[in-house]
């Protein structure tokens, strides 16, 4: 079994802790981890503001990227839903286009081995007790694209639910959206920031020390409201609860 | 009376500047959050009491592109069967071409007051304008259109187009206006809902009991037996459908369902998707005329502007399958904090922003503004009863923005230009796609980035204001994962390493 | 070659194509919009036919499994919740009750469909005004009279409905519409199907029909629901059957 990070563009920039966190989680578990430093962005900031040629040759290089490997794994569901959702849509209007096949070809080949971090962990190790310690009090935010595009269900929950020592309390409006919404947070500043406000102010009344999600761009907007709302609670990503252990909380 | 004058949607601002100032009314804020929440929870129970919601939603889908892929043939019998049943059918292209219909056919009837039924369609074409200009007076009898009428207001909701109204508002608008439109208001009226119903009961009372004239839409057109459906909950609906002499439709012609059993799925999921009831409480059907009991002459207006070019859009075609449910507005969060006006059309929230630009097109600033109103949550695909995948039709939408392309409009196939105003984000979006399709420079720019970390400043200047006014940025690691990597590993595991 | 938008057309009815309309000539904006279906739809086969576009049917016939006794109490409880009065009577306890819920009401008046058998208000005293249902009958007449009694040609349990079709039995749609008080009577368990495609199957597209749940209702007020705006404010439902049910039972 053959397993590649796909560290994603805003992990591998702005929050490499959350990387490295899934590394020594995978490790743990027995599987040894590649990282392709072919691998680049996928593309979702282009294709969801309406620039799909933009997108293109991110698709190519993600096929490229992780050819070699049997699953790709990635520490964010809105990525992964990207991958999963819209390349075979970029493929499908490519070929429609009288473009070949060749974008199809590579969403087909990417789409099938592509994983969220908590679904790679839940439906394909089989895990959902990751022998993690962390002795805090968190709430969950399910952001939207884990939630809806893949479908994630209860898996974060379950494994968060089996970490030692973690208090987890129910978020007041869970499913709502956080607001971020990629260049909707700057396009649509005020409603964004509207929407950040009130998902910030439920998870302060949780009265939790930390939120996890498993999106740092969600976490970044999250993150970023809680601060400016003089919040004390801080914003991580759940593969860094689930790679804690009682010696080496992150 | 103030029946001539119209409140209308044109030269509204793009969805951002109607967006930025509507959230900042914090009694808009509050009305809009009251009315989402308690219909969401509603909703989210009369669902799921029945399950096989999936395969009807499935089933409702289905139907819908069945008959928008054979529209011509619907429509076809349709006609053939609302005329064999003594009804008179007619097509417009456009909204001034359905105006004119109906001006001219409620002229014909020598009558100047009509009383009108809740419909989308008729608020899309913009009738009680058209109709006032030629003297007409159409008089609203739905609740909430009556209170969007009163307070010369625009709707801002599909279902309950006074949405953005609280009861105090609305006892204020019934006390002051009412005697403006026939019955004033009863002395003392108070704000319970009770007490307002009553007020517009007693107020439309004079006015159904005397129109000659109804107007009305359709949820529903049966293609078999030409049958229309229309489904409500205040009895206003069999008032203006069964009182009149007259009756006349507008109807969108993807409003057309192939059979009459096709109701079982569509009876299902309306009412429960729209007022969470497992039944709302009245639905009327009828079949052309029917002797000696409701209109003598019963009138269909088919109307068009822009279906048909939505329909020529593979993948914008969906947004036809639409039942104005309105559980999409109601869960969408960027709705309940923006409200209905600032969607600039008489279709508000997620479905608006996806039917608005396809119907008008995206030439101007607001229309090209709508499909970026989304946060791509998906809530709205989540709960839609017929399954319209909103955040895809939103993207591909965006696509047409600032890419431009082939669309069709009335009808001619065109390639139209990228909108203006996106030059910069182009450039940017080409930029970052070169920098991140060629990760030595990606990796260059983190270094970059990681090197001057203490430097950067809590809040940008110029566009990043929209940002970091109201959030704090994050902060540059030291080191990138890629860079950690490299140092740790060495460079292992790097198989797939392509050329930078 | 595109046919030209009608914008210009100085036509009054451009697009009417009614075989009975005085103007009814001018076909063009029906061909214009034809026209522009046919070409909007290039990506479908010519050879397609509407059914090969596949409708799969797997959503239920009926939700649950029930006896026709416990469909009726599913009707009571649906129509209870929306707020309808719920009455039980066997046939020959019929004529009282419906006599004591006129006079409960101070009913001065009522309205009778030509159909309605006549034993139905026989217990009714002369002092109520019976108004026939004639096509004379104007609305403004129909606002000065108390009640309408009628039956109904199907109810439908799970969603706690009645449907009128305008039979004999049931008159006019118009004289269960603006008289403030319905009493509606269905014949049990016969007219009581569980489901609403189980009602279809049973109606006639062709006659209008009202499906009534409950008295009429808004939720136009911070989506919060009022009973009682412009149909009639009570709906009492007479549950009527062979002489063993209970008397009266599920009232609210």
């Amino acid at each position: 079994m053959r397993v590649a990070l796909f560290i994603t563009c805003v992990n591998d920039t702005l929050y490499p802790q959350t990387g490295q966190a899934v590394v020594t989680l995978l490790e743990r578990l027995g599987v040894a981890v590649g990282f392709p430093e072919g691998q680049s962005c996928c593309g979702q900031p282009q294709f969801n503001t309406g620039y799909r040629h933009e997108t293109e040759p991110l698709v190519r290089r993600y096929a490229a990227a992780f050819r070699d490997y049997d699953y790709v794994v990635a520490p964010s569901g809105s990525c992964a839903a990207m991958v999963r959702d819209n390349y075979p849509r970029i493929g499908a209007k490519a070929a429609a286009e009288g473009r070949g096949q060749e974008l199809a070809d590579a969403a087909a080949e990417a789409v099938p081995k592509t994983y969220e971090l908590t679904e790679f962990l839940t439906d394909v190790l089989k895990v959902t007790d990751v022998g993690a310690y962390y002795p805090h009090t968190v709430t969950y935010h399910p952001t939207c694209h884990g939630l809806r595009m893949l479908g994630l269900g209860d898996r974060p929950r379950s494994l968060l639910a089996a970490v030692q020592g973690l208090n987890l309390v129910e978020l007041p409006g869970a499913d709502e959206c956080c607001g971020f919404g990629g260049t909707f947070a700057v396009k649509n500043a005020a409603v964004s920031a509207a929407m950040g406000a009130d998902k910030a102010r439920n998870i302060t009344a949780t009265g939790a020390e930390a939120v996890c999600t498993v999106d740092n761009s969600c976490q970044m907007h999250i993150g970023g409201t809680l601060a400016r709302q003089g919040s004390t609670v801080r914003p991580v990503h759940i593969a860094e609860i689930l790679a804690s252990t009682e010696g080496n909380v992150w | 009376m103030s029946g001539t004058h119209q409140a209308t949607y044109l030269g509204m601002p793009a969805f951002p500047v109607a967006a930025d100032a509507s959230t900042r009314n914090t009694q808009l804020r509050a009305n809009l959050r009251h009315a989402t929440h308690t219909i969401r929870a509603k909703r989210a129970t009369a669902v799921a009491e029945l399950d096989d919601w999936s395969p009807l939603r499935a089933a409702g889908a289905a139907i819908k592109d069945r008959t928008l892929r054979h529209l011509d043939h619907y429509l076809e019998q349709l006609e053939g069967a609302v005329t064999a049943a003594g009804g008179h059918v007619h097509w417009a292209a456009d909204a001034d071409e359905a105006n004119r219909i109906v001006t001219e056919l409620v002229r014909a009837t020598g009558e100047r007051e009509v009383v009108k039924v809740k419909s989308m369609a008729t608020q899309e074409i913009g009738l009680n304008g058209a109709l006032a200009t030629a003297g007409i007076t159409a008089y609203e009898t739905d609740l909430a259109e009556l209170i969007v009428q009163l307070g010369d207001d625009l709707p801002s909701h599909i279902l309950v187009p006074a949405i953005h109204r609280n009861r105090g508002e609305i006892r204020d608008i019934f006390a002051e206006k009412m005697a403006e439109w026939g019955r004033p208001a009863p002395e003392g009226l108070t704000d319970a809902p009770a007490d307002l119903a009553e007020a517009a009961r007693l107020h439309l009372r004079e006015k159904f009991l005397n129109a000659k004239v109804g107007i009305s839409g359709a949820n529903f057109m049966v293609a078999e037996t030409g049958t229309l459906v229309v489904v409500e909950s205040e009895g206003n609906g069999r008032m203006c459908l069964t009182l009149p002499e007259t009756l006349i439709s507008v109807v969108g012609i993807e409003k057309v369902i192939p059979t009459f059993q096709d109701l079982e799925v569509f009876l299902q999921l309306l009412p429960r998707s729209s007022t969470a009831e497992r039944m709302n409480p009245y639905t009327s059907t009828w079949t052309g005329t029917t002797d000696a009991d409701g209109p003598r002459t019963f009138h269909l207006v088919l109307l068009d502007n822009g279906r048909t070019d939505t329909l020529a859009d593979t993948v914008g075609r969906q947004a036809l399958r639409c039942i104005r449910c309105s559980a999409c507005l109601n869960v969408c969060p960027v709705y309940e904090r923006a409200g209905g006006h600032a969607y600039g059309s008489a279709y508000p929230g997620p479905i608006g922003a996806i039917l608005t630009p396809q119907l008008r097109g995206t030439q101007s600033e607001l229309d090209a503004s709508l499909p970026y109103a989304s946060s791509l949550c998906g809530a709205c695909y989540e709960v839609c009863p017929v399954a319209i995948d909103i955040p895809e039709i939103l993207v591909h939408l965006r696509e047409r923005v600032v890419e431009g392309g082939p669309v069709t409009v009335r009808g001619t196939r065109t390639v139209i230009k990228p909108a203006k105003g996106h030059a910069a984000e182009r450039a940017a979006m080409r930029a970052a796609r070169w920098a991140l399709d060629h990760p030595g420079v990606l990796r260059t720019g983190q270094r970059l980035a990681s090197r001057t970390r203490r430097f950067h400043p809590r809040r940008l200047p110029g566009p990043g204001r929209a940002w970091s006014d109201t959030r704090e940025l994050p902060k540059v690691p030291e080191e990138s994962f890629r860079d950690w990597w490299q140092r740790t590993r060495g460079g292992s595991g790097t198989e797939g390493r392509t050329t930078t | 070659m595109t046919p030209q938008d009608p914008g210009s057309r100085s036509a009054q009815h451009p697009g009417t194509r009614s075989t009975q309309g005085p103007d009814a000539q001018d076909p063009g904006s029906r061909a214009l919009v034809m026209a522009r279906i046919r070409r909007a739809l290039a990506d479908v086969p010519r050879a397609e036919t509407p059914d090969a576009v596949p409708v799969e049917r797997t959503y239920h016939r009926v939700h649950g499994d029930r006896a026709p006794a416990e469909t009726v109490d599913l009707l009571a409880e649906n129509l209870a919740d929306y707020r309808a009065i719920v009455h039980r009577a066997d046939t020959p306890s019929l004529p009282a009750l419906i006599a004591r819920l006129l006079a409960d009401r101070g009913a001065t008046s009522v309205a009778v469909p030509p159909g309605l058998p006549d034993s139905w208000l026989s217990a009714v005293p002369d002092a109520v005004r019976r108004v026939p249902d004639t096509a004379e009958l104007t609305p403004h007449d129909l606002d000065a009279v108390s009640s309408v009694v009628t039956a109904c040609a199907v109810a439908i349990a799970e969603t706690g409905t009645v449907v009128l079709d305008a039979a004999p039995d049931q008159g006019r749609r118009r004289i269960t519409l603006v008289p403030d008080h319905h009493i509606c009577v269905i014949q049990v368990p016969d007219q009581v199907v569980d489901s609403v495609p189980q009602a279809l199957e049973r109606l006639a597209p062709a006659r209008p029909l009202t499906w009534i749940s409950g008295p009429s209702a808004t939720s136009d007020i911070e989506l919060d629901r009022v009973e009682g705006v412009h149909g009639p404010r009570t709906l009492e439902v007479i549950l009527a059957g062979p002489p063993t049910g209970p008397e009266t039972a599920g009232q609210s």
